[in-house]
């Protein structure tokens, strides 16, 4: 297996994933064949290539500046999972 | 603080657009709502919902490009930032990464010293946390107002190029001036349209690498901004001098307590995971709608404080008070026309109207007083229909009030009194009246005839002509 250049542990913290230690060196492997991959395509000449972050061939899809009906305040916190008066209610945030 | 060491600042800088609906929805773009009312599927960031850029957004973006030098990019993309934090419902923020909208650029401080702008991208801001029982590290809980999740935020970064807390208010300044004048944003900083973070660093002055810098945030006013930049820059200044080390780091500014404290540690240093947004097709502006987005920009206020210099004769102080807001510069070049004096304009505006507005509680676009009123008022004074004093009493019923500066004069009874058959009599009275004055002035004590003349004037209720009151004086005086 080629050397992984990326901290299970630290990638799954940043994803708020908690994982086993068997889903830590599953997950390792498959990163690591990933990054087998990414180094093929690091090996190939894109030199004139256009980085690419759209296959669909649109550009300037844009919309007029002009107001569209909101929810109401119920609308909008019905599917909260709790909500304080007006607002939505989340966990404290630092931990 | 050792005077060796050098101080580099770059502020990154968000202003709200002021357009009429959200970047990337069509939900009302608007201050101070009832919460959560002004959300709809797309900022809420419920699943199936798709994104549209708001054409109007990027318009101001390239205009606030335009106005301070930028190059707007021919190619620019849309990127997630990623994070858990609930003041993005999607768990992501829609910003730019390596492809900005305009790139270069500069910001030209009163004193001449350009500083550079790194990029201004466009965003989404997020929405409004509110930490339920006091602070944010010790409440139970956090409530979220999403009406600001989506509002068009464009972010201005800055070479780190400012060398003082004092010049970094000027950068302020300035961006707000400009922002008003081409008319993107309200920039109000206490209302959180105009906000901004600083990289702040020390160097041995004179070298060019830079020193490990501190970011600085929740600074509310231009005056925090200057108090938090002159707290970290001495306290950076004792961590050097007592041998420690300066640790890069995110720091907050206290208002109350006057101090900046560690906000986050190391290990809570964020990866935001940057890529693009697949909803989101890139930009590319053609030539033609970018040549007519800078064709409706207005005149500057560099721009114009220089030319009321040449046109107009006013000294750089008056220019400079005056072209601060569009609103002022408009009002001023009104008067100016008006009265056929660009002078007195600027004389009146810089001392006796502002004195009035400021004891009304009011300014030149809250107040009634057109400018064609004052301009009048101003020939009046010209013209000798009343003296200056009594113009004082007519400019500050302008002011509070509006109206006709003729109607006030004659509603009042202050036109001007030449008649020296009506001022003998006054004048006669306070000599009458001022035996000790008058004995002071006739024993040698030239001072004493302005207090003389000064009360005859008040017993003429300022309307007196103040040459013939003085004439008079003389002859009866010796």
């Amino acid at each position: 297996m080629a050397d992984v250049p990326i901290d299970i542990a630290y990638i799954s913290r940043l994803a708020r994933i908690s994982l086993t230690g068997e889903e830590s060196s599953r997950f390792s492997a498959q990163f690591a064949r990933l990054f087998d991959f990414i180094r093929e395509l690091q090996a190939l000449d894109v030199s004139g290539v256009h980085a690419t972050a759209q296959v669909i061939p649109l550009s300037n899809v844009m919309r007029e500046d002009e107001l569209k009906p909101c929810l109401t305040q119920d609308e909008a916190l019905a599917n909260a999972p709790a909500r304080e008066g007006p607002f939505f209610k989340a966990p404290r945030i630092l931990e | 603080m050792s005077a060796a060491l050098e101080t580099v600042i770059g502020l990154e800088v968000h202003v709200e657009l002021s357009t009429k609906s959200k970047m990337f929805c069509g939900c009302l773009n608007e201050f101070g709502a009832d919460p959560n009312t002004h959300v709809c599927p797309v900022c809420l960031g419920m699943p199936g919902t798709l994104p549209v850029i708001n054409k109007r957004a990027v318009e101001f973006l390239c205009k606030a490009g335009f106005a301070l030098e930028c190059t707007v990019a021919p190619f620019s993309k849309f990127d997630r930032k990623n994070y858990f934090y609930p003041d993005m419902p999607k768990n992501y923020q829609i910003s730019q990464y390596d492809m900005p909208l305009t790139t270069g650029g500069r910001v030209v401080l009163p004193s001449g010293k350009a500083i550079r702008l790194n990029r201004i991208h466009l965003e989404e801001d997020t929405g409004k946390n509110v930490h339920a029982g006091g602070h944010m590290t010790t409440s139970e809980a956090t409530l979220i107002d999403y009406n600001r999740a989506g509002v068009p935020l464009m972010e201005i970064v800055s070479e780190p190029e400012i060398g003082s807390p004092d010049e970094a208010e000027q950068y302020l300044m300035v961006l707000r001036d400009v922002m008003l004048y081409i008319g993107v944003s309200d920039v109000k900083m206490h209302e959180g349209s105009l906000r901004c973070d600083a990289n702040v660093s020390i160097r041995p002055l004179g070298t060019k690498e830079l020193g490990t810098k501190t970011e600085i945030k929740n600074m509310n006013s231009f005056k925090s901004v200057v108090a938090a930049l002159e707290h970290e820059i001495s306290r950076q200044h004792a961590c050097v001098a007592s041998g420690e080390r300066i640790v890069q780091e995110t720091r907050g500014w206290d208002e109350v307590r006057g101090l900046t404290y560690s906000m986050r540690s190391k290990e809570q240093a964020h990866d935001y995971r940057y890529f693009p947004d697949p909803d989101l097709p890139p930009l590319s502006l053609d030539e033609a709608t970018l040549a007519s987005w800078r064709s409706e920009l207005p005149e500057l206020p560099a721009q114009r404080r220089e030319r009321f210099i040449t046109q107009y004769g006013i000294p750089q102080y008056d220019a400079n008070v005056l072209t601060q807001s569009r609103f002022d510069a408009d009002y001023f070049e009104a008067v100016a026309s008006a009265s056929g004096d660009p002078k007195q304009a600027s004389n009146w505006l810089m001392g006796d109207v502002r004195k009035s507005l400021e004891a009304h509680g009011l300014t030149l676009s809250t107040s009634k007083m057109t400018p064609a009123a004052l301009g009048e008022l101003i020939s009046m004074v010209k013209g000798g229909a009343i003296t200056g004093r009594a113009a004082k009493e007519v400019c500050d019923v302008l002011v509070a009030a509006g109206g006709d500066p003729k109607a006030i004069v004659e509603q009042r009874g202050l036109a001007q009194v030449s008649d020296e058959s009506a001022i003998v009599a006054i004048v006669d009275k306070v000599i009458a009246a001022q035996a000790e004055s008058v004995a002071a002035y006739k024993g040698g004590k030239a001072k004493a005839l302005d207090f003389i003349v000064g009360q005859v004037m008040r017993e003429s209720r300022g309307r007196a002509n103040v040459d013939v009151v003085k004439r008079l004086l003389m002859e009866r005086l010796g």
